[in-house]
């Protein structure tokens, strides 16, 4: 970046529902001093401006669908500077990387009818797959409070403060009864990530792990607990294979049970 | 003009201030408009086809994440189905609760629109960032604005974008009394913020434009509908829900390789705030009629670029009736009735800030999704957006190529499209150029 001019930010798009970028334009009490202290340089879903690359920051959501992103990736990762990937898509291929565990050829029908015009691949896979990723943030949707400490550990050259702990640590801190003690209700939050401030238990419901596998997790302990619970194999199975279903322990897990 | 005819090409690759990945190339020859396309290239995520073996209950969450800028939409159209399914009725406390989180919705994703995405079109500014270097606090305005229909999807759902406490019968947290009565002052505030916001964006110049729409949206004796009612036309068809598919089919046209929602006998329509306006004036609330006689909007407006008052208006609606429920709240008890599955074929549909979003589910008696169907709103508007594209490059042939694609992009965006969540079932022609 040269010195004295702001840095540029840009906001790509990968396969999504668009939900981890308006998390951005949802942070209304932060958005205009963000907007002051960056240059908004690419952000289609906001602006019509476009400044050209290189970008100091490129927030990246999405997963890699087609041959074109492939190709697409690759060139932002030359024009960017440190590349951030947010929520779930991007960290592990989000809902759309069920055609993983499937043959997307039979599925194209029963949406389309007329098959021929549709170009994608076989898989949706995370950004990482393709190229190198600095920082991943979790999340279906991605969380607001990271996105912002995300940005202004950039503007002040430091490691952001993400939570790398479960939701379980989330739930203790916030003083939540658990739930799967308590009700016996089945809840992923010993197996996942933390970093949404375990939103679900305190509305009285499982987490249903949309933040993907924590570090190291214990799945075959989770599973015991949820047989005990009454779960049998397939609702194991549907309960891993959700927006992170193309997660490495979510998805090893998944295929244990199947 | 001499004899030799002029060849333009308006295009735009990357269409901005939209929802997801879309295109538009218009091809004029003399004074012929030749070729219009409204495309999407946002590739397709195939959720009819994931949706197959999971349970009932899981629909609402997965079908959310079609869209993060109206999951509600998603969640209450596929709750209405299951419940219809199952044979279950949504007692009012809850119903309630389900339309109150839709009024969060309607007034985050309206004020999104209006103030952040489309207002930079009539002032000139590129989007709402640049337009807050010289007009601050009205973007400062309208974040707040926005900020107070988030807070009551979060307080409600647990969080802004898919929120998590909605499930087939109810939700899984009723919240207190006190918890909604905190969210009052902003709300009234909000209320306020919004009558002034419609007067402002009421003076905006706006092409003189009108087409003669056949406006289709819910209507719900009582109230304005939004997570639930009849499906009605301004041609005069009053039918239920589970009866769209005999009315109601996507057809393909080759020119442009998108399947269009048609109504039978009529061609395409219109969905979205201008449907709703036209079809349910009555049932807005006092305050709302005010301010929208207030402006000159009258009771049917049939000039697009005038949609951005009219969801101005529905953003005072919103406003006044969320208001009304947090007074008359009773927390329901039990939060959710149980669903039992029983094999049989749902339908479900509510409107979303851009229009009907109709579910159809087929399961069985195990609860398993056999066969899903999903029909959002942009995709219904595609065809009735190409016809707008048509009659406003005939209006404006004079204007140089900028200045004629701009004013093509301002009549896409007037429908506030939502290609994310038309593209998982519209036919793609993905060209790249």
């Amino acid at each position: 970046m040269t010195a004295g001019a702001k840095p540029k930010l840009a906001v790509w798009k990968f396969s999504s529902c668009d939900g981890c970028q308006l998390s951005l334009l949802d942070c209304e009490d932060e958005l205009l001093a963000i907007a002051d202290a960056l240059e908004i340089a690419y952000f289609p879903e906001a602006t019509s401006a476009e400044v050209e690359g290189p970008y100091d920051i490129s927030l990246v959501e999405g997963s890699v669908t087609t041959p074109h992103d492939v190709e697409r990736i690759h060139e932002i990762r030359e024009q960017s500077g440190l590349l951030v990937t947010i929520g779930a898509c991007a960290t592990s291929g989000g809902i759309q990387a069920l055609r993983n565990f499937a043959d997307v050829k039979e599925w194209i029908p029963i949406v389309y009818a007329s098959p021929e015009f549709i170009t994608t691949l076989e898989t949706s896979t995370p950004i990482a797959d393709h190229v190198k990723v600095d920082l991943e943030l979790r999340g279906c949707p991605v969380s607001k409070a990271q996105l912002v400490e995300t940005v202004l550990a950039f503007l002040h050259g430091r490691r952001p403060n993400l939570a790398s702990t479960s939701v379980c640590f989330e739930c203790k801190a916030r003083g939540t009864t658990c739930v799967m003690v308590a009700h016996g209700t089945p809840c992923l939050g010993p197996v996942t990530h933390g970093g949404c401030n375990a939103i679900c238990p305190a509305y009285n419901r499982g987490c249903y792990g949309c933040f993907g596998p924590m570090e190291t997790p214990n799945m075959p302990a989770l599973a015991e607990q949820w047989k005990a619970l009454g779960v049998d194999d397939d609702g194991i199975v549907r309960a891993l294979r959700t927006f992170n279903a193309n997660a490495e322990e979510f998805r090893e897990a998944s295929l244990k049970h199947e | 003009m001499s004899d030799e005819r002029e060849t333009r090409e308006i295009r735009t690759d990357y269409l901005a201030r939209v929802e997801g990945e879309g295109a538009m190339l218009v091809r004029v020859r003399g004074d012929e408009v030749e070729e219009v396309q409204f495309k999407i290239f946002e590739p397709p995520r195939f959720f009819e086809a994931l949706l197959r073996g999971r349970q009932f209950t899981e629909a609402p969450d997965i079908t959310a994440r079609i869209c993060g800028i109206c999951p509600i939409a998603y969640i209450a159209s596929s709750c209405n189905a299951m419940e219809a399914v199952c044979g279950i009725e949504l007692p009012e406390q809850g119903r309630l609760l389900r339309r109150l989180i839709y009024c969060g919705e309607w007034i985050e994703s309206h004020v999104l629109h209006t103030a952040m995405l489309h207002a930079p079109d009539f002032l000139g500014y590129d989007g709402a960032v640049e337009m807050a270097r010289d007009r601050r606090d009205i973007v400062e305005t309208a974040l707040r604005l926005k900020k107070a229909g988030n807070e009551l999807m979060r307080v409600v759902g647990g969080r802004e974008v898919h929120p998590i406490n909605l499930r087939v019968g109810g939700v899984y947290r009723a919240p207190s009394r006190a918890e909604l009565r905190a969210l009052v002052p902003e709300l009234e505030w909000a209320r306020e913020a919004s009558l002034a916001f419609t007067r402002w964006v009421a003076g905006f110049d706006f092409p003189d434009f009108e087409q003669d729409y056949v406006f289709v949206a819910l209507r719900q004796p009582g109230e304005y509908a939004i997570e639930r009612g009849r499906i009605v036309t301004s041609t005069g068809l009053d039918i239920a829900v589970s009866e769209y598919e005999q009315h109601f089919t996507e057809t393909h046209v080759a020119r442009s390789n998108a399947l269009h929602s048609t109504l039978a006998g009529v061609g395409n329509y219109l969905v979205g705030p201008l449907a709703r306006y036209a079809l349910n004036y009555p049932e807005l609330s006092p305050l709302a009629r005010e301010i929208a006689a207030e402006v000159g909007l009258g009771e049917v407006c049939r000039n697009p670029f005038r949609s951005i008052v009219v969801r101005a208006v529905e953003t005072v609606y919103a406003a006044d009736e969320a208001l009304r429920i947090i007074a008359e709240y009773e927390p329901p008890d039990p939060p959710g009735v149980e669903a039992v599955p029983r094999a049989g074929t749902g339908h479900g549909c509510s409107e979303a800030p851009r229009g009907i979003c109709w579910h159809r589910y087929e399961i069985d008696d195990a609860g398993t999704i056999l066969d899903a169907k999903i029909v959002p709103p942009t995709s219904q508007n595609q065809k009735t957006i190409e016809e707008d594209l048509v009659g406003v490059v005939k209006q404006s042939l004079h204007l140089p190529d900028d200045e004629l694609a701009h004013r093509c992009e301002q009549t896409i965006r007037n429908y506030d499209p939502c290609i994310s969540c038309a593209t998982h079932f519209l036919r793609l022609e993905v060209e790249r150029t």
